[in-house]
């Protein structure tokens, strides 16, 4: 009965994740349009073109491959799952103990591998470009979430992305390193989900282009596929963000509905900050030029290092 | 008797060799060697992996100096290392079943080949100084001969006049280590090597020599130099032994005389191993970024695999020495989990890159491309090693650094600073080897398999032949097996730890839905295969919708490219401009990289170039300069050769007194 009830939480979670990534875009560009005093379209309309993208036929390069035609499938798949493993309003679900953080990064990692691969199976030079520095943005990235995922780890004493959740909310307090991660995850954050001042998700057609360069071929349901996942990615990366730093609100596994109630309602206010706060920073930031991207990434990196030291230097901090 | 069982399948190994010599008239003698190898080996996977229960079993042969004789002996530590080097060596003799058969030369592999196989395994059974020494040089020389296969080109032999170069200084540094450690008792078998007492400054000189004599022959930087030009240079299937096989067994050298010979350790004998495997790594991984040759790049990724498994050991070393038993046993099993996961991609991607080189004629990336369509079943199973070696979840490569950062997460409750402080940046150097080498390996293959061929050899190539195929799909497979169930792997190195380190993980069986989870559960746990089902669950529902939702329709069309697709291939993203990002941000300090570009100013006609001028730090200021001072000491000593016959006698009269002098104090 237990297990029935939690596979039921877990799905309801997995479905959630789901329900709730495109409206996020949705929010966010409805915003960004206010903010620019524009109208914008109604924050459903992420979800109304993944509709009509998959009614649309296909049009496929001729020289795609089986991996072309697979990988939007694994791509979402992936990221699917390390989005269910994120704990979203309550603790402790059923499949999260089946990876850690480090895990859930690795998974995140896989997506990006295939991505990357499909962007040059086509043999175009805007797959290759995208790929690449795709590519390089992950070399980047990835270091910085170990360390940020080691500072985390040892003020909490565990990778266990529940457990770290618990631990936060029994230890409120302000610490330098945990700040400085914060800083280096919000960093690592914008860059993994292609957003402005790293890649534009509303660019086309530009040779700054990183995401779109690489899905640049992909029509019908493929794509709508990698929209979906990539929407994903960006509730993914708040949600981490909300479970590891404002864990506020989160319901343990055994508590009762409501409880869980109060966590959903805490997690969706959470996800409409996190979106109202990239909105405006988007329309305050411009756009920086690729080889600029580096020292960006850069940064989040020798802070995510710094917050490691000053953690084992002194336990406290 | 699982000894005397391998001891004579390793001498019916060295009589394949003979019969490939006498029989090499014959025209299936390349056939019969390797299925005599194949069987060989297998014979001896099974007796390396044959309970023995808890005793160790050794002997003493009467071969070899005569006051010594030669000791054998397999415990659990030389075991699990027999099993790794004979699944390596029954995969790469069947892969060579098919692919020995298009060697031009066979007299230049066949007589080597199970010799090196041989050598090899008495390493692992070597139970004195001497025997393990012999052996030692043996393997060198027998692989040393298998690189020069190709001797025609030019390149090889300067490959194997290095390689050997570094082979007989690494076996000079171990005959010290064994010097030392023997005492001016001198003995030599381990058992009495193991009771000895040393004393401080002993055990850190034979730490030092032992890092040096191993690390040169498993690929440590800076003693890595050889092997991106050697491993290229030998036949596929002796790459892939070279690359993910013998590396393995000095890695077992460094394992039994640091962790086994020399006692208990103290904490600063971690602080090598980890400084030189951090190098190591990212030496490796960035010099892979940017290799075209598909060889060279595999042979750069084993120095970064080699780091990482020295990392782990110098870890283990750490906690041991603090006598934190559970971390070290932590530790040691990921060392050991990524060196039998390295020798089974490794030799999967040797060996799809032989299947490459053999079904296009070409080794450099740049010119292949789109072999997805005409190499699809090589490509598959390529595409497999790559995810096992970029340490992507769900296949075995991610296993093991998952828990290297496992045991690097335990490294604050070290009482040492000096240790304390070097495990982050260690952790750093592990973080970023690790997202380069999965970049490295988007690069190898969206170059060398996607995309459109860029020469008619790729688009003519075809796959190999079924044995060769079948090889790589059972490593493959292996590869997944030990992804989705690492707790089987973990409970089989558990007694080597329990031997070595003191210490063992808990049993990882009995944890529920076979996770694995190294301290306790609610500390870190995974479970690769519920993350699999999980996965496939999620792609397949995924599917069912949007089929039963959506459009079914698909048209093939030409490329878009945003309207601009430039009907030739050149036009696609090469090796090096993939390589190019990285070679920017990171390639100034890494590689002193230079790119020169040659405009031609306005109205000139001839054609723009661009140079990209790099070069090995390492060669220009540690070997440059050695090789300088070695010159020039020869030059300077060349003067002894024109010295009258009484000026010698007389050099050698006060050599003579000097040295009885030495004696005397």
């Amino acid at each position: 009965m237990t297990l029935l009830f939690n596979l039921m939480a877990q799905s309801l979670q997995m479905l959630l994740v789901l329900a709730l990534a495109p409206l996020l875009i949705g929010f966010v560009r409805k915003l960004k349009a206010r903010l620019l005093r524009r109208k914008g379209p109604p924050i459903i309309q992420p979800w109304l073109d993944l509709i009509r993208l998959l009614r649309k036929e296909v049009v496929l390069a001729e020289n795609a491959s089986w991996l072309y035609r697979s990988a939007p499938y694994m791509i979402f798949a992936m990221i699917w799952v390390a989005a269910s493993l994120v704990p979203t309003f309550a603790t402790g679900l059923t499949f999260s103990w089946s990876a850690d953080l480090i895990a859930i990064i690795a998974l995140l990692g896989s997506a990006r591998f295939f991505l990357a691969l499909a962007g040059m199976d086509i043999g175009t030079s805007f797959g290759g470009i995208g790929s690449s520095r795709e590519a390089m943005f992950g070399s980047l990235a990835e270091p910085a979430t170990i360390m940020i995922v080691f500072t985390v780890s040892f003020v909490a004493g565990t990778t266990q992305l529940s457990e770290i959740a618990a631990y936060m909310v029994a230890n409120m307090e302000l610490r330098a390193s945990v700040g400085m991660a914060l800083v280096a995850l919000l960093i690592v954050a914008i860059a993994e989900n292609g957003r402005i001042p790293v890649d534009n998700p509303a660019t086309h057609l530009e040779l700054t282009m990183v995401h779109e360069a690489m899905v640049l071929e992909y029509s019908g349901r493929y794509l709508a596929l990698i929209e979906l996942a990539s929407a994903l990615k960006l509730l993914l990366y708040i949600s981490l963000i909300a479970c590891v730093f404002f864990p506020v609100g989160l319901a343990s596994h055994d508590a009762g509905a409501e409880a869980m109630m109060i966590g959903l309602c805490a997690y969706v206010l959470k996800l409409a900050i996190g979106g109202g706060a990239l909105a405006l920073f988007e329309t305050t930031t411009a756009k920086m030029r690729i080889f600029r991207v580096p020292d960006f990434l850069g940064a989040g990196l020798m802070l995510g290092l710094l917050a490691t030291l000053l953690v084992f230097v002194t336990r406290s901090l | 008797m699982p000894l005397y069982l391998a001891l004579t399948c390793v001498s019916a190994l060295l009589a394949v060799s003979v019969y490939a010599i006498v029989d090499r008239r014959n025209h299936d003698v390349s056939r019969n060697v390797y299925r005599l190898c194949i069987g060989l080996c297998g014979v001896l996977f099974l007796a390396a992996v044959m309970p023995r229960g808890a005793h160790v079993v050794s002997t003493a042969l009467p071969l070899g100096l005569p006051w010594i004789g030669m000791h054998f002996r397999i415990d659990v530590l030389s075991a699990f290392f027999l099993a790794v080097v004979n699944l390596g060596g029954v995969a790469a003799s069947a892969y060579a079943v098919g692919y020995g058969a298009h060697e031009k030369e066979p007299m230049r592999v066949l007589p080597f080949y199970p010799a090196f196989l041989a050598g090899m395994n008495l390493v692992v059974l070597a139970d004195d100084a001497f025997t393990f020494l012999v052996f030692w040089e043996f393997m060198s020389l027998t692989s040393w001969a298998l690189v020069l296969t190709h001797h025609h080109e030019e390149d090889n032999r300067r490959a194997g006049f290095v390689y050997l170069l570094m082979a007989s200084f690494g076996g000079f540094a171990l005959l010290m280590a064994f010097g030392v450690l023997g005492g001016v008792g001198g003995a030599y078998d381990f058992s009495s090597i193991r009771e000895s007492t040393k004393a401080g400054w002993t055990s850190g000189l034979v730490l030092a020599l032992a890092l040096v004599g191993m690390g040169s022959k498993a690929g440590l930087a800076p003693l890595h130099i050889w092997l991106p030009l050697a491993h290229p240079a030998a036949p596929s299937h002796v790459s892939a032994l070279m690359s993910g096989v013998m590396t393995k067994v000095a890695v077992y050298g460094f394992i039994r005389v640091v962790f086994d010979l020399l006692g208990p350790p103290a904490f600063w004998w971690s602080v090598e191993p980890m400084t030189f495997g951090a190098a190591s790594a990212l030496i490796g991984v960035l010099f892979a970024t940017i290799q075209s040759d598909l060889k060279k790049l595999l042979a750069y990724s084993t120095i970064e695999n080699i780091g990482i498994i020295f990392i782990a050991l110098g870890l283990a070393l750490a906690f041991k020495a603090n006598g934190m038993a559970l971390p070290a046993a932590l530790a040691f099993t990921a060392a050991l989990f990524h060196v039998f996961n390295h020798s089974l991609f490794k030799s999967l991607l040797f060996f799809g890159a032989g299947a490459v080189l053999h079904g296009s004629g070409e080794r450099s990336i740049e010119r292949l491309g789109g072999l997805i369509h005409s190499m699809p079943k090589t490509a598959f199973l390529f595409l497999g090693g790559c995810v096992a070696i970029a340490a992507l979840p769900p296949l075995n490569g991610f296993v093991s650094e998952w828990l290297v950062f496992q045991a690097i997460l335990l490294s604050p409750s070290l009482p040492q600073w000096t240790v304390k402080l070097l495990v982050p940046a260690v952790g750093v150097a592990l973080a970023l080897s690790a997202a380069l080498g999965a970049g490295c390996y988007i690069r190898a293959y969206g170059v060398a398999f996607l995309g459109r061929p860029r020469s008619e050899a790729a688009r003519a190539a075809h796959d190999p032949d079924r044995w060769s195929l079948a090889t790589m799909a059972v490593l493959l497979t292996l590869c997944l097996m030990a992804g989705l169930l690492p707790s089987l792997l973990i409970d089989t190195i558990s007694p080597v730890a329990k031997d070595f380190v003191g210490g063992r993980m808990p049993t990882q069986a009995e944890l529920s839905w076979l996770s694995i989870a190294p301290i306790a559960e609610s500390r870190s746990s995974y479970n690769g295969l519920l993350v699999f089902v999980f996965i496939l669950f999620s792609a397949y529902s995924a599917r069912w919708v949007i089929h039963k939702f959506g459009t079914a329709r698909l048209r093939r069309a030409p490329a878009w490219d945003c309207g601009y697709i430039e009907k030739s291939p050149m036009t696609q993203y090469t090796g090096s401009s993939f390589a190019q990002p990285i070679r920017r941000t990171l390639g100034v300090i890494a590689f002193s990289v230079r790119e020169r570009l040659d405009m031609p100013a306005p109205g000139e006609t001839r054609a723009a170039r661009l140079s990209v001028e790099i070069k090995d730090r390492i060669f220009d200021y540690l070997y440059a300069p050695l090789t300088r001072a070695v010159e020039s000491c020869a030059t300077g000593l060349n003067i002894l050769s024109l010295l009258t016959i009484q000026e010698f006698l007389a050099l050698v009269f006060a050599a003579l007194v000097f040295l009885l002098v030495l004696v005397a104090i």
